[in-house]
Parts: structure tokens; sequence; C-alpha cells
């Protein structure tokens, strides 16, 4: 793929007239799906795909595009060729653009990580056995991954990386369920059985009957996944600096009214764990460690090259939309062994669902408890609850009601697939709070 | 591209094969404060091969679009179901893909092409200033999208259709700010105004006065009391019922979830499958219709990805749930009756069950009979906030405005309007329903679902609705 790539790149850029600017980027994938449902096939595939886009600028004008490509040297040229005379006409009849970027970065990185991964057609065979009996629905996803960046002033990238994901839950006949996700880059089959027995011995704590608690403010612990998922929520009104600017972000609160954080809650986009690459669609690199919020302080926000052109400040090369890459919430002192004891008695919440901004300028965030959600009492675990609807301010969640952090910090994988398979992971830990709002 | 030729020259040892191809051009043009912030194109084309070997289908999805590629694809597809077919969920036969024969076009009046990108990005940028009606309103977007898709499709067994779309989507907001106090308003929720048709809604008159009126109501919000918190009459604009309809009536009736398919991502429902014919779902004015044939609604079209024909039926008449949203698959492995939704979001993934166009039948109240029989409630208008269990029982919504009903009167603007409930309670508890006049049609591109995941278009169409005793409260 990168060949390909490489050569549209030389034979694209050759064809830029003066004034003219280009940025192409590439994204594509080989992938095997295998979609499981009570431990059986449900549906089962490969795709395989390849987009170039293009960010073309031409004096004060600029417009994007995207193409897919068909693998066949000839015919992709041909595309991106016609594509690019599209994007001239185009460009030509629009209002100029006063923050268009011209792409100027000349950095270049080669990345690629190859893993060992079951071949497409082993798959079923390496999976389905180990899971017995068990009711478990989820997904599999392996194969390569691939995303490039170039640009007219020489820049260039290309990252592919190798992966296999099985996301899934465990049912119990009363339809108490726990979720987990079995990741990586080389197959292992023992560490596989291993991980998915473990999985299914956690089960049988659902088995306990269920309790159905009355809405109102508990003490709460939430899972590593959990605040994966609250900590997704700043991707979305919530670090980006334009979306400050255009007060449409949770965090306007801090920026103009003084307002902070728990001293506990550190947020930074660290790319040290080498999970998701660094540059953007124009080939920007961010830097390697970025603290936004530092002990509650509202300290930096993701700024694009557009953001940074419209309001007089400085990029650190975010993407265009400003959300996090590759979130990480620093680790407390709370030990994992502790966390029963510390919580005494309330709910311990190992998964969150369908989150949304009940208030987004207020910072209220409405979801439910899903999965593995217990009643605790003394430090110790009564039963599964039934799923609650929960609606609380992060200024709360993060600020006031946050009393301890666990030590651990764990890889939260994002396995989604809405416009390919996603590359990017949040790495935090557990979350306790002294008060936490059930509504229904 | 001949599709019957390339099909005609695949060899290779399955029960059935099927070639989807999709070609789809989305355009997108985003204006804020007057300004260009997106001129977007994107371009997709691919195809899907399906095979059926041993009862197993298998995927092979590929944007190489020559005879050899699609070869390959077939062969590895075969090789794919070979090995999961000691595995299946449910042995299908070629009955899952019937014969389907035919094509159909989106209506419409006025071609894409006939806007220019330029003329297009004029309006928008009219649009944009229009919305700033004072100085408190500190930010507008302007924006269009708009798709051309078409898709053919082709099987051993002798399916042979074809289906163009032109699909037009369009959204206008302000933000207006006073001092720590920040409000929004669409054009009846995020990109709500979504439908099949042309360039004829780009009505530079009808554009500019809908901006001047959602400008004006950013900035009435600013002024306005919060939301009150109580138990009280809910009246929901059709721009509302549209979210209300998706996600506490559609994602239960599907049958795939309701089967377990979702388990580990959107979800089950509390609909199980011996509710059919039996859960009094709403009250008795609740008449829901998947309908796929209405002209314009943005989820139209002849045939589902697996070619069976688009007919319009009642999932819930009279209150009284009798069908589901299945496609043929979900119907053979349930033995329930469904509908033709077997949808997929494009060539890269396999069709799933999804909605199309899910509506609420009007009733006989007029807009004057619900809110003259309201003593004290809350009016409620375009979705700003969705979130809703697993098994899509327990509800909260939020909408962008909202007006106090006191004694039959809209009195005051409220802000931040929110309420929470629970699915089958609370469409019990629909006590008037809005007349035809009432009834208005939206959509949305964006209903998520699937695993691998995919977005894809559906349409909701509801009149004007007032519910008993709801549980609604203001903002934080």
């Amino acid at each position: 793929m990168e060949k390909l790539f490489k050569q549209i790149t030389q034979d694209i850029m050759t064809r830029l007239k003066p004034g003219e600017h280009l940025g192409l980027s590439f994204g594509g994938e080989h992938t095997t799906f295998a979609r499981i449902n009570a431990a059986k096939i449900r549906q089962i595939g490969n795709v395989d795909e390849a987009d170039l886009g293009f960010n073309y600028i031409w004096k004060a004008k600029c417009c994007t595009s995207s193409i897919s490509l068909s693998g066949n040297i000839d015919e992709d040229l041909q595309r991106a060729q016609t594509e690019l005379d599209r994007l001239r006409t185009e460009a030509r009849q629009l209002p100029d653009d006063p923050y268009l970027v011209i792409p100027d970065s000349t950095e270049t990185s080669l990345n690629e990580k190859f893993g060992t991964l079951p071949e497409a057609d082993e798959i079923a065979d390496k999976i389905l056995p180990a899971m017995g009996q068990a009711d478990l629905t989820g997904i599999w996803a392996s194969g390569r991954i691939y995303q490039g960046s170039a640009n007219s002033a020489g820049g260039y990238h290309w990252f592919a990386s190798d992966s296999f994901s099985l996301d899934y839950s465990l049912i119990t006949p009363a339809e108490k369920m726990v979720k987990a996700t079995y990741g990586g880059t080389h197959w292992d089959q023992a560490k596989y059985e291993t991980f998915l027995a473990d999985s299914i011995e956690k089960l049988k704590l659902m088995s306990l009957a269920p309790r159905k608690i009355e809405p109102g403010d508990y003490r709460t612990y939430i899972a590593s996944a959990g605040v994966s998922d609250i900590l997704s929520m700043f991707s979305w009104g919530g670090v980006s600096e334009a979306a400050i600017r255009q007060s449409e972000s949770s965090l306007g609160k801090m920026r103009n009214e003084g307002a902070t954080l728990s001293r506990l809650f550190t947020l930074s986009e660290d790319f040290s764990s080498g999970l998701s690459p660094r540059f953007n669609g124009n080939g920007e690199v961010a830097p390697e460690v970025n603290t936004l919020i530092s002990k509650g302080e509202l300290v930096q926000t993701l700024v694009s090259s557009r953001t940074a052109k419209e309001y007089g400040i400085e990029s650190n090369f975010a993407t265009g939309g400003e959300g996090l890459r590759a979130a990480v919430m620093s680790a407390g002192e709370l030990k994992e062994a502790d966390v029963l004891k510390a919580l005494g008695t309330g709910v311990y919440l190992s998964n969150l669902h369908y989150l949304n901004w009940s208030d987004m300028i207020g910072g209220r965030i409405t979801g439910m408890t899903r999965y593995a959600c217990f009643w605790v009492e003394d430090g110790q675990i009564i039963a599964p609850i039934e799923n609650m609807r929960f609606d609380d301010s992060i200024y709360n969640i993060l600020g006031d009601q946050l009393e301890a952090v666990t030590e651990t910090a764990l890889v939260n994988p994002d396995v989604g697939t809405y416009d390919g398979r996603e590359l990017s992971a949040t790495i935090c830990p557990g979350i306790l709070l002294k008060s936490f709002s059930l509504t229904l | 591209m001949d599709l019957q030729a390339i099909l005609s020259g695949i060899d290779v040892k399955a029960d059935w094969v099927g070639l989807r191809y999709v070609k789809e051009n989305t355009g997108f043009r985003l204006v804020r404060d007057g300004k260009p912030e997106a001129n977007t194109r994107e371009s997709k084309q691919g195809i899907m091969v399906e095979v059926l070997v041993n009862g197993q289908f298998a995927y092979y999805g590929t944007s190489r679009l020559d005879a050899v590629g699609i070869q390959a694809a077939a062969d590895r597809a075969v090789v794919l179901a070979k090995a999961a077919s000691k595995y299946s969920l449910h042995s299908f036969g070629t009955e899952a893909r019937p014969v389907a024969k035919g094509s159909y076009r989106s209506a419409f009046q006025t071609a894409a092409e006939a806007f220019s990108p330029g003329e297009l990005s004029e309006l928008l940028i009219k649009a944009s200033t229009e919305l700033k009606v004072s100085d408190k309103v500190v930010s507008t977007n302007a924006m269009a999208r708009i798709v051309e898709s078409e898709s053919h499709f082709v099987s051993s067994n002798g399916s042979d259709f074809d289906q163009q779309f032109l699909m037009v989507s369009a959204d206008y907001s302000a933000v207006a700010q006073d001092g720590s106090i920040t409000q929004k308003r669409t054009d009846g929720g995020l990109l709500a105004k979504s439908y099949q048709t042309g360039m004829e809604v780009f009505n530079e008159q009808d554009v500019l006065a809908r901006c001047r009126i959602i400008g004006a109501e950013a900035v009435e919000l600013l002024s306005a009391e919060d939301c009150p918190t109580g138990t009280m009459d809910l009246v929901l604009a059709p721009d509302q019922m549209m979210l209300q309809i998706h996600e506490s009536v559609g994602h239960a009736l599907e049958i795939d979830r309701i089967l377990g398919d979702e388990r580990n991502y959107a979800g089950w429902s509390f609909v199980r499958m011996d509710d059919f014919g039996k859960l009094q779902y709403g009250s008795k004015l609740m008449n829901i219709t998947f309908d796929p044939t209405l002209e314009n609604q943005f989820a139209s079209y002849a045939y589902d990805d697996g070619g069976l024909k688009a007919e319009k039926e009642f999932l819930i008449k009279d209150g009284l749930l009798i069908r589901g949203l299945g496609g043929l698959e979900s119907q053979l492995r349930s033995g329930l009756d469904g509908v033709a939704n077997f949808r997929a979001s494009s060539w890269n993934r396999a069709p799933i069950d999804r909605m199309a166009n899910l509506n609420l039948e009007p009733g006989d109240s007029s807009y004057a009979d619900i809110i003259s029989s309201v003593e004290r409630g809350v009016f409620m208008t375009s979705n700003r906030s969705w979130s809703i269990d697993d098994y899509r029982n327990k509800f909260q919504f939020g909408c962008e405005y909202g007006k106090l009903i006191e004694n039959g009167k809209l009195t005051k603007t409220v802000k931040n309007p929110n309420y929470r409930a629970i699915s089958n309670p609370f469409w019990r508890s629909l006590k008037m329903l809005g007349n035809q006049d009432t009834f208005e049609v939206y959509g949305t591109p964006f209903c998520g679902k699937g695993e691998p995941n995919q977005v894809i278009r559906v349409g909701h169409a509801s009149p004007l609705c007032l519910f008993d005793k709801v549980e609604i409260f203001g903002g934080a």
C-alpha cells in the first residue's frame, strides 16, 4: 500500500501549478470481521479498502475531498488526476477562506508494526471452541491498517499496523453481562484461552440475585472502562480550542469563569504508547505529550492550525476536529486491591453506556450503567444492580466529588469501526467518587 | 460497469453469489460566521461480493472493481464461508435472497448540478449572516449536505435491480450568549431536515426567513427561565417526536436486537419474541408504520439490500405490537413477520436490520385542541440531547426550546427543557394525537448500529403529541 501512496504522491505533486498547494492523506485497511452471537458465527467477511484524501489550496481558496482507490496503480493515478482537476474547477468558484492553512511541514516518518495474526480462514477454529457453552456475543476484527500523509512542501508520513481484537459480552441466563476485549498484535492461543476463561469466571459473580436500587446520590467507584467513556466526552464540546472560543464547550467555565476540577485529575494527550500516529491530515506532528488539564487546572487545549490562524494563537497540531487521539489520565494512589474497602458501601460500576451531554455548557452528562455493576456493603460485593441512569456534572465527577484515583491506568482500545478500524486508545485509571447522581 | 457480465464470469463453488455495487458522492458545505469552514466531497465506490456455502453467508467487500479483483474476492469469501459453516448461528438457504428486478429513482425537482459550488456557498453565507440577528449571537452555522448515491445488485438466482438516490440535508444554527448564559437554536435539530429531494429546498427567501427565526429564538432563550422541574403534561413537537420514535420504538423493534446480535454494542431490547401480537406498546392512539414508499421521505427505496420488496406495514396498531423490524434473515431465524429493512451503510458493510421510514400516523386532534387541554405542562421542540439504555427502556432526552403551558395557553419561553421516562409507560401515556395539519416529516443521516459499525439514513414523521404526567426538568 505504501508503494501505491508514494507513486500517487509523486505523480500528483508534479502536476501542481504555481499558486497551488496540496495535502494528500491515505487511509486503508485489510480487515477480517467475524460477528458472533451465542458463541456462533452470525456474519463473517473481509473488507479491503483504501481512500485518498485531498486538501487543495489555490491562492486564498480551499476545498477538500476523498476518493476510493482500487489498488491498481494505473486506475488510481487516473482517478487522482481527475479528482485534482475537479478540485481546481471547484476551488475557483468558492469564496476566499481567510483561515486556510497551507501545508508547510517538511517532516517525514515511517512507522510500520507487523504482527502475527491468524489467517482469515483459521479465525473461527481459533476463537470459537474456547467459548464452550458460554453465551458470548461480540466482534472479531483483525488485519492491517494503513495511514499516510504527504504535502506539496515535501512532508511525508507512513504508518502501518497489524492488530486483532475480540470485543465481547458474556451473558448469564438472567441476562447479566460481563464485557471484555482481548486484543494485541501477536496472536497467542494459550493467552487468549486463559483470558477468555478468566472472563467466564468473572461472569459467575453476576449469577447473584440482582438488587434494584432507588434513584439518589451514592458513593461510587467507576472502573477504567467507564472512566474511558467519560473522557471520550472531552472530544465533543470539551478540549477543542475552537469549541471553547465558539461557546460550545463544557470547559468554557474553566477558561472563562475560573472553574476547576479536582487536583487528582490530570489529562494529557500522550502518544508515547505508539498506538496512534502523531501526524494529522496535514502531516503536522503533534508533541509527544501535551498536558491539557493539570491537577484540575485547564492549562492547554487542542489547537489545530486552522484554529490557531483564526484566533492568532499557536497550533499544537491537533486534528481538524480537535478531538483526543491518545488520551491519558494520570494514575493516582488508590491500590486496586483496596477499591472495595475504600468504597465501603455504595455502587461499583464497571462500564457506562450511551453518554451524552444533558447540558453541555453546564458540563452535565447523562448515561447508563451497564455490564458488571454491583451493590457493595462494607467493602463486600453484595449483588449486581439493575441498570440505572445517571445525570451528573463533570465538575462533580472529576471535581468536588472525586475522592481517589487508582494507581493503575489501563489501556482501553477504541474498537470502533464507523469510518474504518480505529487506531486510538484511552489510558486511564478507575475513580472513587464521594457521590454520584443516579436518576432513573 | 457491466455487473451481469462480471457475475457470469465468476467461477466459484457456492450455492449462491451476489454482487452489490455502490457508488456514493457526499458533498458538504459549511459556512461559519459568514466565512467558509468546509467545502468537501467524499466519493466512495466499491463492491460487496457475497456467497452462500453450506448454509453460511460470507462476504468480501473490495474497492477493486475489475473482474480479476472480484473473482479473487469471491474465492476468498467461499473459503471464509466454508471455514465458518462449522459454527453457523443459523443455516440459511437461497430463500434469504429473493429474486428482485426493477429500479428506483428519488423524486426531485431540481438536480444537484443546478446549483454551482459558488451559488450554494453564496446562499450559505447569506444564511449565516441572517442568523446573526443581534450582537448576542456569537456564532452562526449554515450547512448543506448533498448525497448522490447509486447501487446495483445482481445475483446468481436472477436478481437485477438498481436504485438511485438524491438526498439533501440542511441546517442553520445560532449560538447566543449573554454573560455566562449560552443557548443554541438549530432548524429543528442538527440536520433534522433531511429528505430525498432536490436543490429546490434552497429557496433563498424561505431559507433566510427561517434563519431570522432561529437567530431570534436563540436570543430569546437567553432571558428565559429554566424549565421547571416536576411531573406534568408534555407536548412534543414533531421534530422531537422523530427522536422519540427512533430511540424508544424503532431500535426496540429491530428483530436482530431481539435475537441478541447487538448485545455487545447497541444492546438488547425489552421487547421479546412472544410479545408480538400481545404487548400493548402504547395507548390506543398509537399507530406506527414502516413506510419506505413515501415520496421525499429520507429513507424511501424499492428493495432492501437483500432484495426484499419494500412495502408499507403497520408495526403497532391501536397501541398493540404486531410486527417487528426485521429483514428476511431475521424473519427466517425468528419465525416472526418483518419488513424489507435489511440494509447496509455502503459496499463495505453487510446488511443488518435497520429502520427506514418509521412514522407515527396522525390522529384527529388539532394543535389548538391539544394546547387548550393542558392545565400545566411544557411544550418542547428540537432535540439537543439523547440517551437511552441498552434495552431501550430508560431514556432521557433534552430539547433546545420550550414553552410553558398554563391553563390551556402557551405562556413563557423556557430554556434547557429535558424529560425522562421508561418507554412502555411513556407511550401508554400518549393521551392526544395531532391531526394531519400537525404532521411533519424529518430524517437524520446519523443512525449508528452494528458490528462492524454502520451509520445509516432514516426518516421519521409524526404529528404533535401530548403525553400525560412526565418527569420534566431543567438545566445544570
